[in-house]
């Protein structure tokens, strides 16, 4: 569903590393969650349920608020009631889980599979799930635990940021059901104005630790959050500091690539100069006073 | 294997058995399978290999359930091969000598029915072929992947592709030494070998079938 060919900023799996990008100068969309204001009624969970067509399957009680526990092929978005205590009493940190939109994606960057992610010109991280073939790269690639595999057709499924209502000039449909105005959505230059005002009101209100968590680690996300307490952003179940790291980025470098490729070429041609300086090793045809001594034809 | 190794009516010598033949050859199948599909999967200048699996997506489906045939075939192959790859002082003293045998100034020891590069070839395909199969399992999506830990899975994926370029490099020279050692394909895919094949090649294993005499 790649609507703009000439949209595209990264292309997951291209031997080119230059896809398509003629429209490049479009701003950076943003999706700020601001928690301080979240009620945690789920509105955002049922409308993008509602605008992706997905249904959950119908769960138990577990005991907590969040509904299903995690994300799933059918749930790309869930509000996680994370129950800790702070200054000795009990509270809620609510996070509203789900893809962060890297700028530097962890999931496209694992991808094997030609254009099964891509990036566009405006920063959403979309899956292309026609080009995908199930193998799970992106889920081991994340830094946030984000995809998930859909085991009925063996594809990966995670937010769109509502792509196809974005490129028509919608908000998210997340963003659109939210009654608090915890979330908001324009582009990424407004959004880090709103989340610089909504920060100064909360260290007026005495959350003095209150931060953004927009991590630099993968060079900022599209999806970024207003965190009261934001001096712990692992009790809400994000990493404190997360990036694609050196293993994946080891693994699916052009460097380990050109390592792979070397070693087959050098096997190749280490053989076919051998034989060219050797030849064949042959049972002579009088083969006295060689190996085993007896020499007898 | 002695009794298998038994010298024919017509003057050769029987190398490779019938079961052991067709085990090895599937072996090889495996193998060429799953390399060309992990090579689509390790990098995008190869994808388009996964057009003769049918696609990308059942390709990925097909890749580890080749591994476990793979790993089926193999250990059952190498329990057998065991006896004959035991490492032997003799090996000790091939292994100095390699050198001189690849530019064929050959100095052959008694190593038995294998050489010691056989013998290295045997014990390096042990490990790598577990290692590939327990770092394969950790990344078989849908089933079992999702039992492991992201960070672990990051670990385990590069081993993965490590472990299969060393596996290639052994295999590269494995099928190179086939092709330059002549005789030796024919060994594989007929089983049999000449009298005068066994004794320059394996003098140590000839004698041992001939009973130390030499016809």
């Amino acid at each position: 569903m790649a609507l703009d060919s000439q949209d595209i900023r990264q292309r997951s799996a291209t031997t080119s590393e230059n896809p398509p990008n003629a429209r490049s100068f479009r701003p950076e969309v943003a999706k700020l969650i601001d928690i301080s204001r979240c009620i945690g009624c789920k509105a955002c969970q049922a409308a993008c349920m509602e605008w992706n067509d997905l249904r959950e399957e119908v769960g138990t009680f577990q005991g907590t608020y969040t509904n299903p526990l995690d994300l799933t092929d059918q749930s790309w978005t869930v509000m996680k009631f994370n129950e800790t205590e702070i200054d000795g009493s009990f509270a809620w940190l609510i996070l509203k889980d789900g893809c962060m939109h890297c700028t530097d994606p962890g999931c496209l960057k694992a991808c094997p599979a030609p254009g099964a992610i891509v990036q566009y010109a405006n920063g959403i991280v979309d899956f292309q799930q026609d080009n995908c073939i199930g193998c799970g790269y992106c889920i081991t690639g994340c830094p946030f635990d984000i995809p998930r595999i859909r085991k009925q057709d063996g594809r990966v499924y995670k937010c769109t940021l509502c792509s196809d209502r974005v490129s028509v000039g919608l908000e998210p449909a997340c963003i659109k059901s939210c009654p608090t105005q915890a979330l908001s959505f324009g582009s990424k230059a407004e959004m880090k104005v709103l989340a610089e005002h909504r920060l100064v009101d909360l260290h007026e209100r005495g959350l003095s630790k209150a931060a953004i968590y927009d991590p630099p680690g993968v060079g900022g996300t599209h999806v970024f959050y207003v965190l009261p307490h934001g001096d712990r952003p692992e009790a809400y179940g994000l990493p404190k500091d997360p990036s694609i790291g050196p293993v994946v980025t080891f693994w699916r470098s052009g460097v380990a690539r050109a390592l792979g490729v070397a070693t087959m070429f050098s096997v190749l041609v280490a053989g076919i100069l051998h034989y060219m300086r050797y030849g064949p090793l042959e049972v002579p045809d009088e083969d006295e006073g060689k190996p085993g001594k007896e020499g007898q034809p | 294997m002695k009794s298998e190794d038994i010298i024919l009516p017509d003057g050769k010598i029987l190398r490779h058995d019938n079961p052991e033949r067709i085990v090895h050859w599937l072996i090889a199948i495996s193998f060429i399978f799953l390399f060309l599909s992990g090579l689509a999967m390790f990098s995008p200048l190869f994808f388009w290999l996964s057009a003769i699996f049918g696609g990308g997506q059942f390709m990925r489906l097909i890749h580890p359930f080749a591994g476990v045939v793979l790993v089926l075939l193999f250990y059952p192959y190498a329990w057998r091969l065991r006896k004959d790859n035991r490492w032997s002082p003799a090996d000790a003293k091939w292994m100095e000598n390699s050198v001189a045998y690849m530019e064929k100034r050959v100095e052959f020891s008694d190593t038995g029915k294998y050489n010691a590069g056989q013998k290295l070839m045997y014990w390096s395909m042990v490990p790598i072929i577990a290692v590939l199969f327990l770092t394969g399992i950790t990344m078989w999506q849908p089933w079992f992947a999702g039992s492991f830990p992201a960070p672990l899975r990051r670990v385990t994926s590069l081993l993965h592709a490590v472990s299969a370029f060393v596996m290639f490099i052994g295999i590269g020279i494995h099928w190179y030494a086939a092709y330059w050692t002549r005789g030796s394909i024919r060994a594989m895919v007929r089983g049999t070998v000449t009298q005068r094949w066994a004794r320059y090649h394996h003098p140590g294993w000839f004698r041992q079938i001939t009973g130390g005499k030499d016809r």
